[in-house]
């Protein structure tokens, strides 16, 4: 029997891959919403692995100075994805501490 | 270290990536969560790192060029992060999206000039027309994300004199037949370059997706921007997952369609709470309908009131929900509500915030800005866990709000009829914070703003709030 083809497999994993988006996604707080866009973003940078190889791997001109530019593209936002996410974050954390003493009963969530 | 070995820790990192989605579901996982997100991101970095180091001899050039671009685009990024406003945040996502889409674009082209590079192809073969089909994908998605990003980060901005950039929408006759030319002329072009791998085809399709991004972005209204930006989000992870498919990356599909999925459901809510439809949205072209102002709006009377007599009504209130608008983190008030807010608890007053979807400009854009100005982000809540308290509520204050709290969307007929609302006229008291009467983006008149039962307090939102906290002390 033949091995099924990239693409197929490669598409096995993109529906399975969406399926969990969605399901994940829904369970998102709305409350955190923008911070769950800027996370995308950092992780969406993920590209940065095929930038790494057109920078390093390839051979003329073309190809690495593509390659290095996407590098650069790509680690602007997952250096400042995950930053700004973290930076987001702590906002909401800063009020949980403040906030504990009054929830500390009912904060089973 | 062996492709298998490679191809697991990737794995791991799609886990990774996972679980950081999987922490937003409450603020208090959602540190542990991007950290996860962190760390799959290094674990994939590193491995990479390690899998060019094996699979070259020579890695001197190569290598440095790779860190000179990892220093400079990380350095931007950090500093970025560090430095950009709250309010500015929509800006920054858009130009962050646009940052992947050129990306994706330029990687597509590294790899169509040398496969053999990523092992797409043996060195001198064709690349598989697979292959073709998803790298031409790539670049494409990859293209319309980038300069339609540009197009909503001018827009969202509002500082530019560029027509392209301005919150009106940019119109021109014929603007959907221009659009389809263009995407049958990237289908045909598309074709020649499946069948012959032609440069100048693939540069095609990839120029014409640079202007269709333009030109699907440009008749978007300001209003409507939080839809844009939902949208851009999950074309960009989109982009990703066609990268993914050409290299034959699993990690790459995984994260892609992670985004491309969380980008898809915000556009939907963000459709919903605008009371849009998907499909309109997707295919772009909206917001552009000219609405007509009502020409009686002017003549009405309403009660208005200055800040003191709020302070009055607010400091006799037993409940109270503050219901922010985008108005309101314009006029930077949000320190003053907050301030406000703890007057009230002081005095043992029940106080929560309501917030619309489309509070802000990106969805839980409003969160953020309240979070930013230390609210408690227990004493927030969503549309519809808060919209059937407003019935029991003394008194319920809007600040620069308007289409969000309009009852028109009761009204069939009505340009806004069916979106769902916050039900502020329900309340015993609404006390309204405005500058002045003009309409909110729908263009509609507020027919909240003359009801008996509603006092309007005009001037600015942090000067009036400012205000009223100083007249309570002496209610």
């Amino acid at each position: 029997m033949d091995v099924a083809s990239h693409t197929v497999t490669n598409l096995i994993i993109f529906v399975l891959a969406l399926y969990v988006g969605y399901h994940v996604v829904w369970n998102v707080t709305p409350a955190l919403h923008t911070p769950l866009m800027a996370v995308t973003n950092a992780i969406s940078a993920i590209v940065i692995v095929g930038a790494m190889l057109a920078a390093a791997l390839t051979e003329t001109t073309l190809g690495r100075v593509m390659g290095t530019a996407a590098v650069a593209l790509a680690a602007v936002n997952v250096f400042g994805g995950f930053l700004v996410t973290r930076r987001m974050l702590e906002m909401f954390r800063k009020k949980e501490r403040r906030a504990a003493p009054p929830t500390a009963a009912g904060a089973g969530s | 270290m062996s492709i298998n070995l490679v191809t697991l820790l990737y794995l791991v990192a799609s886990v990774c990536f996972i679980q950081a989605l999987k922490g937003l579901s409450h603020p208090t996982t959602s540190i542990r969560g991007n950290a996860f997100g962190m760390a799959g991101m290094a674990i994939a970095m590193v491995t990479t790192a390690v899998l060019i180091v094996r699979l070259i001899d020579d890695a001197g050039t190569g290598a440095t060029l790779l860190l000179a671009g990892l220093v400079v685009g990380g350095g931007i990024g950090t500093v970025m992060a560090q430095r950009v406003a709250m309010t500015r945040m929509p800006e920054l996502v858009a130009f962050m999206h646009s940052m992947i889409g050129l990306a994706a674009v330029f990687i597509a082209i590294a790899a169509v000039a040398e496969p053999h590079a990523f092992g797409v192809a043996p060195r001198g073969a064709p690349i598989p027309t697979g292959n073709r089909l998803e790298l031409m994908l790539g670049a494409f998605i990859g293209a319309i994300t980038f300069s339609g990003s540009v197009i909503a980060f001018g827009k969202l901005s509002g500082k530019y004199r560029f027509r392209l950039f301005s919150g009106s929408p940019v119109q021109f006759p014929g603007q959907h037949l221009v659009n389809l030319a263009l995407a049958v002329g990237a289908v045909a072009l598309g074709a020649l370059f499946l069948t012959s791998e032609s440069w100048p085809a693939f540069f095609g399709v990839v120029a014409i997706a640079f202007v269709l991004g333009v030109l699907i972005i440009i008749p978007i209204g300001g209003a409507d921007m939080p839809v844009v930006v939902s949208m851009l989000n999950s074309y960009s992870g989109f982009a990703a997952a066609g990268i993914g498919f050409s290299l034959n990356n699993p990690m790459l599909i995984i994260a892609g369609s992670l985004v491309g999925s969380s980008g898809a459901i915000l556009s939907y809510i963000m459709c919903r709470a605008m009371n849009r439809s998907f499909i309109s949205v997707i295919l772009g072209g909206f917001g552009g309908e000219a609405v007509t102002a009502s020409a009686d709006a002017a003549q009405r009377a309403v009660r208005s009131g200055s800040a003191d007599d709020a302070a009055f009504i607010l400091g006799n209130a037993e409940t109270v929900i503050l219901v922010p608008g985008y108005g309101l983190a314009v006029a930077r008030a949000q320190h003053a509500v907050k301030d406000l807010a703890a007057k009230l608890v002081e005095r043992g007053v029940t106080v929560k915030y309501a917030i619309h979807p489309v509070a802000g400009r990106m969805p839980g854009h409003m969160n953020v800005l309240l979070a930013e100005a230390e609210v408690p982000y227990d004493q927030v809540f969503e549309m519809d866990e808060v919209n059937g308290e407003f019935g029991q509520t003394d008194v319920v204050v809007v600040l620069g709000a308007n289409d969000v709290v309009n009852p028109a969307a009761h009204t069939p007929g009505s340009a806004i009829f069916g979106m769902p609302i916050l039900e502020v006229s329900r309340a015993r008291t609404v006390i309204v914070n405005k500058r002045s009467m003009a309409a909110g983006y729908a263009g509609l008149d507020n027919e909240l703003f003359y009801m008996d039962k509603t006092m309007m307090v005009f001037g600015d939102a942090k000067k009036t709030v400012e205000e009223m906290v100083k007249a309570l002390d002496q209610v």
